[in-house]
């Protein structure tokens, strides 16, 4: 089960590509999937990973992410 | 691929102060970023309904409509002039400006100057990316010695055209500007010092206690023609050597 996981608004991203090399886990990359404007967006390759810290989401010049993160940690792990 | 958010709370989302409109800026540009953190300034000191922005003429000329505030227009360089009138007409009133380097620290020299030594109750948010944006890459004055730019192709000389201007040094030495910072957004630990340095920024006018200038260094992928990474990168490397970042002044701390 992942720590957390985020979504991304597919309009809204731009395909800078500044969130994939943010994000500690290596959990993005480009989707290949092009948006109305023509962008590349990104994508959750690898949701298992994600710790949901928010970096990403924090780097996205167009708030296109939104970050979720487990409401608690089981067993504490 | 769809992700489950079951079980999970919601951590980072939209600020309330920005309205679903989609930024203008080009993709990567820091812009986007620093607009973000002033909006999550605005939620956190819940002062939205009495917030009044005052947009530049620059790549963020159309904020007003992007925020969910009161907002205005100055012409190129007089924000800073058109927030002392808003702030002494109705002093109740957070005033701030969002000003790029060509419209504070060049066209609107003079006004930005004179607000900061008579210590003005404003918070002056200064978007310092070393070149003109909007205009297509002109040099502007804070452009670094040897860069290219489209009016100096050959490079920034500084027999010919002057020496990139310090604007934060400037204003630190006057006597009258509460706090005045310079801070970047190139990678994480920056972007959460410079949420703190615009919150203290918009504190400090909430309390009433004078000017605050927050230059924040950022990027310009698309007119310094490289990516979005590569800029960063050039950020990090490069322009701080010419920019150094960190508080030059702070005399809001007491009392």
């Amino acid at each position: 089960m992942p720590r957390g996981a985020i979504i991304v608004d597919k309009e809204r991203c731009k395909g800078c590509g500044l969130c994939l090399v943010f994000c500690p886990q290596d959990v993005l990359a480009f989707s290949g999937e092009h948006n109305r404007s023509s962008y590349d967006v990104v994508c959750m390759k690898h949701p298992e990973q994600c710790t949901g810290c928010g970096f990403c989401a924090q780097t996205c010049p167009d708030i296109a992410i939104e970050v979720y993160r487990q409401k608690k940690p089981k067993d504490g792990s | 691929m769809p992700v489950s958010t079951e079980n999970m709370v919601k951590v980072f989302e939209r600020p309330n102060s920005l309205n679903e409109s989609q930024f203008s800026y080009c993709p990567g540009c820091h812009h986007g970023v620093v607009t973000r953190i002033v909006a999550q300034t605005i939620d956190e000191l819940e002062i939205r309904e009495r917030t009044v922005l005052v947009a530049p003429v620059g790549c963020s000329v159309s904020m007003y409509q992007w925020f969910r505030c009161d907002g205005t227009q100055a012409s190129h360089g007089r924000a800073c002039a058109v927030a002392t009138g808003l702030k002494r007409v109705n002093p109740n009133l957070i005033v701030f400006t969002y000003q790029g380097d060509g419209d504070l620290a060049a066209i609107g020299t003079a006004e930005s100057i004179h607000a900061a030594n008579r210590g003005e109750n404003i918070t002056v948010i200064f978007i310092n990316n070393q070149i003109y944006g909007m205009t297509g890459g002109q040099m502007a004055p804070t452009t670094l010695l040897g860069q290219w730019a489209t009016s100096c192709p050959d490079g920034r000389e500084g027999s010919l055209a002057g020496y990139p201007l310090r604007f934060a040094e400037m204003v630190a030495q006057l006597e009258a500007p509460v706090y005045v910072t310079r801070q970047s957004v190139y990678d994480q630990k920056r972007i959460m010092a410079t949420t703190r340095a615009i919150m203290k920024a918009f504190r400090y006018q909430v309390e009433g206690k004078g000017y605050a200038l927050v230059e924040v260094l950022t990027n310009c992928p698309t007119n310094w023609k490289m990516g979005p990474v590569e800029a960063n990168r050039r950020l990090a490397d490069e322009v701080v050597k010419t920019f150094p970042l960190g508080d030059l002044v702070d005399r809001g701390q007491s009392g």
